[in-house]
């Protein structure tokens, strides 16, 4: 049985076409990495599998452990387990982040029939979690990611996840823009919610990453599709020689069309 | 995410009902002879009388003003009912158990329980409904701390030298053209005096009610805060639903002595009319403080009703050192339409003011903030910091702002910083992703806005004025 099994994903934004025809089928406990050039759909991809309103499915399937996603709201495909690390993570001013996790975690779990935390539980749980990404405490009463630098978004973005425990966590590019320990404490959140039943998605443009969180398959997206797949050794191939081998693409043409 | 945010905002008015209860109403109209009618069923002294006719001729010679942004059907002051009371109250109930059931009944629908023993513990209520106060708790407990608190109906009577001494003297009669036709035929409201010294021991809180057919609500507040005293009040008003539109034009002065201190929390939830714009309740209200040496008052307000919102909650800085600050959250949804701000007139040496002013505008709404700050040629070290955000939802509603400066003092300071933002798609999606649907999504988004605001209720109103903004914004996600 897959965790998520995306079979002839064709989609678009705005008339233009972004997926192509995708195929992926990920097993619990494993960990994906997505590479590719600029453009290529990387991000379009965890939106679309996400829900994000104005991508438009034109045909293919999302199966998670068993749910099609393809027709769920954004939050009922959130309640069935699917995280999304946001590449941008957007500023709610002075809604605390505590507030916003706990009425996320609530909302989650009132949707598989538990009951909502008491503040005091939750409040525990939040502050382990907060330690976890080494973020200061104080960072739970402050405005989700107001005034946050690029490094504390991101960790706040894996804060969350830790909170809310998905069964498939999709991390777009959440190595941009970190320096090295950072990189380590997004890495260290993420490889401590690894286990059997849970999987990853990361996606990334660097190998860099890669070396933290140790991926069991790496595949390269262009032009809306998976051209190629392998190993842990096909980042440092490409780390080395680029896409251009892969696409067919001249260097320049690679960078001229990003998006 | 447009779409799904105005059914969002759709949502029942809930205080929409009507109670049958019988009532004693003027026939609409209005001239002297209603006026001497009004005073009679209060068995006013003259001087009140007279002090009435003199307002009804300044309102008779007044316009109608039009420099207000919003727009509305003239109002025929003829076709007014301007006294409505239930009858079981022409025999002065003398305690609440000879209260009508039924208004009892009113109360405690709108969740304002007025039978002590179930109220919030620590406020005390005034009832209002239509032109009568049906209910003061607590009276006898804020007596022994020498607190008065009783409708003003009844200040005439038993304190008539603090009213005639203060009524009038922040608002004045041609204040402005529904200030005086106020005057002329107010009928009821709260009267409040905190003793010197004095730390009101609870929250006083009135609550209005229009419940009768044409009519208009005239009510009147006096709060005197005598030297060196402190009192925190509330306001919440509704109304039902209905097609026509309804007037609510009140006055409400406050007073703060020397070292005193007025917190004014209001929350207006008048019927704001249906998504056409039709009916809902005119809310023109004058709402003005005037503070002495080392004085303070704080007006806070939660505006989500009414049709049209005409109010301007402001401070006369008359003393040295004394602060002036307005809270405002000003939500407008459907057709409804707010100009709403404050003024801060400086008069006194280093007097401080602060204005934080939060307007949400949804549907196809209006909602501007009109504010200003004047400088007196003597307010030497005077400071004012004005902040005015707006937020929009959707794409066919509209936030303006007028903000004036008047500075005659070259030693004053003025600052004022300005926002406008949307609820955008990246936030909005944030909180799908993680699980929240729509509806709370918006209503997290818009509390978050108004935390500034929000912080600066009383507790128990805090969290009631987040219930009302989030049943404002409740309906159901398709």
């Amino acid at each position: 049985m897959s965790m998520l099994s995306i079979k002839n994903l064709h989609a678009s934004v705005e008339d233009k076409t972004i997926l192509n025809g995708l195929d992926l089928d990920i097993k619990p406990g494993e960990v994906h990495a997505i590479m590719g050039p600029n453009g290529a759909g990387k991000s379009t991809l965890g939106y679309v599998v996400s829900g994000r309103e104005g991508y438009n499915v034109e045909q293919g399937t999302a199966v998670l452990d068993g749910v099609e996603l393809l027709e769920l709201d954004a939050e009922e495909r959130a309640r069935a387990g699917l995280f999304l690390a946001f590449q941008y993570p957007v500023e709610i001013p002075g809604v605390s982040n505590m507030e916003f996790m706990k009425a996320s975690v609530d909302a989650q779990r009132e949707a598989r029939g538990e009951a909502a935390l008491s503040s005091r539980d939750f409040l525990t749980m939040a502050k382990e979690a907060c330690s976890k990404v080494q973020l200061p405490l104080a960072f739970l009463k402050r405005g989700v990611n107001e005034g946050f630098s690029g490094g504390e978004k991101k960790r706040n973005e894996i804060m969350q996840m830790l909170l809310l425990e998905p069964k498939l966590c999709i991390l777009d590019e959440s190595d941009s823009g970190l320096d090295i320990d950072a990189l380590q404490v997004v890495a260290d959140g993420v490889n401590s919610l690894r286990s059997d039943d849970r999987s990853f998605i990361v996606i990334t443009h660097y190998q860099r990453l890669l070396d933290y969180i140790k991926p069991d398959f790496v595949h390269v997206l262009s032009e809306g599709k998976i051209i190629k797949t392998g190993g842990a050794e096909l980042a440092h191939e490409l780390e080395a020689q680029g896409y251009a081998w892969l696409t067919g693409d001249s260097a320049e043409n690679t960078a001229e069309t990003s998006a | 995410m447009t779409e799904q945010i105005d059914q969002a905002l759709e949502r029942e008015y809930e205080a929409g009902f009507v109670s049958d209860i019988e009532s004693e109403t003027f026939a609409p109209g209005l001239d002297e002879d209603v006026i001497r009618r009004i005073s009679a069923m209060k068995s006013e002294p003259d001087w009140m009388l007279e002090w009435r006719l003199k307002a009804f001729k300044t309102w008779q010679q007044m316009e109608e003003p039009e420099w207000a942004h919003v727009d509305y059907q003239k109002i025929d002051f003829q076709a007014i009912s301007y006294y409505s009371a239930p009858k079981s109250m022409a025999d002065k109930p003398k305690s609440l158990d000879e209260v009508d059931p039924e208004l009892l009944a009113t109360y405690e629908k709108l969740g304002i329980p007025l039978l002590e023993q179930q109220m919030l513990a620590g406020v005390a209520v005034d009832a209002v409904f239509d032109s009568v106060s049906v209910v003061t708790t607590f009276r006898e407990k804020l007596w022994e701390a020498g607190v008065i608190f009783c409708p003003i109906s009844e200040a005439v009577q038993e304190y008539p030298e603090l009213v005639k001494k203060y009524l009038g003297s922040v608002v004045p009669q041609r204040d402005n053209y529904f200030a005086a036709l106020n005057c002329a035929v107010f009928t009821d409201g709260s009267f409040v005096y905190i003793p010197k010294g004095t730390r009101c021991p609870m929250e006083l809180s009135t609550y209005f009610r229009i419940n009768e057919q044409n009519t208009g609500q005239f009510e009147r507040t006096l709060i005197i805060a005598d030297e060196g005293s402190h009192v925190s009040y509330l306001e919440g008003c509704t109304a039902p639903q209905r097609d026509e539109n309804q007037l609510h034009a009140a006055v409400v002065e406050l007073v703060a002595l020397d070292d005193a201190e007025i917190k004014y929390s209001t929350v207006q939830n008048w019927y704001p009319g249906d998504e056409n714009g039709k009916g809902g309740i005119y809310n023109f209200v004058t709402k003005r403080a005037v503070c002495h040496t080392n004085a303070k008052v704080s007006w806070t307000q939660v505006e989500t009703g009414s049709a049209v919102t005409w109010k301007y909650p402001s401070c006369i800085l008359r003393g040295d050192n004394s602060i002036g600050e307005f809270y405002s959250v000003a939500l407008t949804r459907g057709m409804q339409q707010a100009d709403t701000g404050t003024k801060m007139i400086h008069m006194g040496k280093n007097t401080r003011s602060t204005i934080i002013s939060k307007g949400i505008s949804a549907g196809r709404s209006n909602n501007s903030y009109r504010g200003l700050v004047r400088m007196g040629p003597r307010a030497d070290g005077a400071r004012n910091f004005t902040q005015c955000d707006s937020l929009l939802i959707g794409d066919q509603c509209g936030a303006h702002t007028f903000p004036y400066v008047e500075t005659k003092n070259p030693t004053a300071i003025v600052e004022h910083e300005a926002t406008t933002s949307k609820v955008s798609d990246d936030q909005m999606f944030l909180c799908q992703q993680r699980g929240l649907d729509a509806e709370k999504a918006v209503s997290m988004i818009v509390n978050g806005f108004c935390k500034e605001v929000f912080k600066e209720l009383p507790m128990e109103f805090a969290v009631e004025a987040g219930k009302l903004l989030e049943i404002s914004l409740e309906g159901s996600v398709g």
